[in-house]
């Protein structure tokens, strides 16, 4: 007999596997229904803590990690990891990674015309304090093209990764700007219904805003939580 | 004198009460390679560079950390490897897996399983993370997990927890490794939620000392996938 506390499901708020406005999903997407099975202890646990075991210390600034200082506006961002009940999540881990000011990502596959930045790579990794607090600096990434139909264009986003406590609380998402046109027309941020979609806004602040320094930008990432009741899993039928 | 600067209106976002729930899920995109797989994340045992792909962005930007020195780790060393394909059969280049197991005597690393009289191995967490190459292939160094509890009285069979990401996954799919020699398969609760005639995508088979495992995300022979 082994105690579970199951964690909740998806609420309404996730996307769907296919969403045909964004085009890869189409032949990426199973077509078979998802199988339900019961929480057990392989998704009710998880590395939580052993990060810096396995990926090694954090990385909060992605402004300082070559020579210069890269080009673009420099930001704040700061918020909290929560679980849906409104719990802190410490000690987690939420890895980062961008496209540069002018929107090109570091990587080798992405060949649009626009500059790269040899003083940015967009990489990053910050670990959430006692009270599920965490904050990094970077600039703000630019918007850019993509083949997904004609003239499309990706709003500015920030990729977050956490893990959470538990295989079942693990989350990758995108963080987007308020007053940024294009999230309204963009598939990706669009696979997911409204109101839910902002929940992946965030908001400017002028609390965190640094005077004469960078602009500050609030972003909490709620994780699934725990069911309000464990459920003992004893067996009754003998 | 000066003016007190005083936020703007609130709005609809992420810091709306309103609003608050669960963070939706968005997709790695193709261009996550110099951001989440690390040097040696693909190897649970070892000091091996398995798992990142660093042709991928020039070597001044790799910032992610190898992963450190780990201790001795019990059990029997496995390789796990496998082809992700799309609808069309095409392998997908840029996928990223994950897995999480139990070690060898069948215990989680994790706060969470506090069964202490199950010995944990100080040097294997049993997290890992693999992207794929441009063949589609994944490829991990673990080691082969041991029987955990499950519903009930219920005994689980060995088993590798996976998590597939991509370009054009707006979330994770997830789907389990079990083995073909395994005397427990045949009584494990998970397997028996399965259709019997689809339990075999979820059947890693040994070929060539290596467990091959391959997913297959829409089609013919479409891997199970879990509502978790």
């Amino acid at each position: 007999m082994t105690l579970i506390l199951p964690y909740a499901r998806e609420d309404a708020g996730q996307p769907p596997s296919l969403f045909p406005g964004y085009a890869s999903t189409v032949a990426r997407s199973p077509r078979q229904p998802l199988v339900k099975i019961p929480h057990t202890l392989t998704e009710t646990t998880g590395p939580a803590g052993q990060w810096e075991n396995l990926m090694g210390s954090s990385l909060a600034d992605l402004t300082a990690q070559h020579k210069g200082t890269p080009q673009g506006q420099r930001i704040v961002v700061s918020g909290r990891v929560l679980d849906e009940n409104g719990r802190p999540v410490p000690n987690t881990v939420m890895e980062i990674w961008q496209a540069n000011a002018a929107g090109r990502y570091i990587h080798k596959k992405d060949q649009w015309d626009a500059p790269l930045d040899p003083n940015f790579t967009g990489a990053g990794r910050v670990v959430t304090d006692s009270e599920g607090r965490y904050q990094y600096v970077t600039i703000r990434p630019g918007a850019y093209p993509w083949g997904n139909h004609h003239n499309a264009w990706r709003p500015s986003h920030i990729h977050l990764s956490l893990l959470g406590p538990a295989f079942a609380s693990r989350i990758v998402t995108q963080m987007y700007f308020p007053d940024d046109p294009l999230i309204e027309i963009d598939p990706i941020a669009n696979a997911v219904p409204m109101p839910y979609r902002d929940r992946m806004v965030s908001r400017f602040d002028i609390e965190t805003t640094k005077p004469n320094w960078a602009l500050g930008y609030l972003f909490d990432v709620v994780l699934r939580g725990r069911d309000a009741t464990p459920t003992e899993d004893d067996h009754h039928d003998d | 004198m000066t003016t007190e600067q005083v936020n703007p209106a609130p709005r609809h976002d992420n810091q709306d009460p309103a609003l608050f729930g669960q963070t939706p899920s968005q997709t790695v995109g193709p261009f996550f390679h110099y951001g989440l797989p690390w040097k040696g994340g693909a190897d649970l045992v070892g000091q091996s560079e398995m798992g990142a792909r660093p042709e991928l962005f020039p070597e001044e930007h790799y910032v992610l950390n190898l992963s450190p020195p780990r201790g001795a780790v019990s059990g029997e060393v496995i390789t796990l490897e496998g082809v992700v394909y799309d609808a069309d059969g095409k392998p997908i280049p840029d996928a990223m897996i994950e897995i999480w197991q139990a070690n060898a005597a069948g215990r989680y690393a994790s706060p969470d399983d506090n069964r202490a009289e199950i010995p944990l191995d100080e040097g294997f967490v049993g997290f890992g993370r693999a992207s794929t190459d441009e063949t589609g292939l994944y490829r991990f160094k673990t080691v082969r997990p041991g029987a955990v509890p499950g519903p009930g009285n219920s005994l689980q069979a060995p088993h590798i927890a996976v998590g597939v990401f991509g370009r054009g996954l707006i979330k994770r799919l997830v789907t389990r490794v079990y083995f073909e020699d395994a005397s427990q398969n045949a009584e494990d609760p998970i397997l028996a939620l399965v259709p019997a005639e689809r339990r075999d995508t979820l059947i890693a088979r040994k070929v060539g000392g290596v467990w091959r495992f391959d997913i297959v995300l829409q089609g013919e022979r479409e891997t199970v996938f879990f509502d978790v």
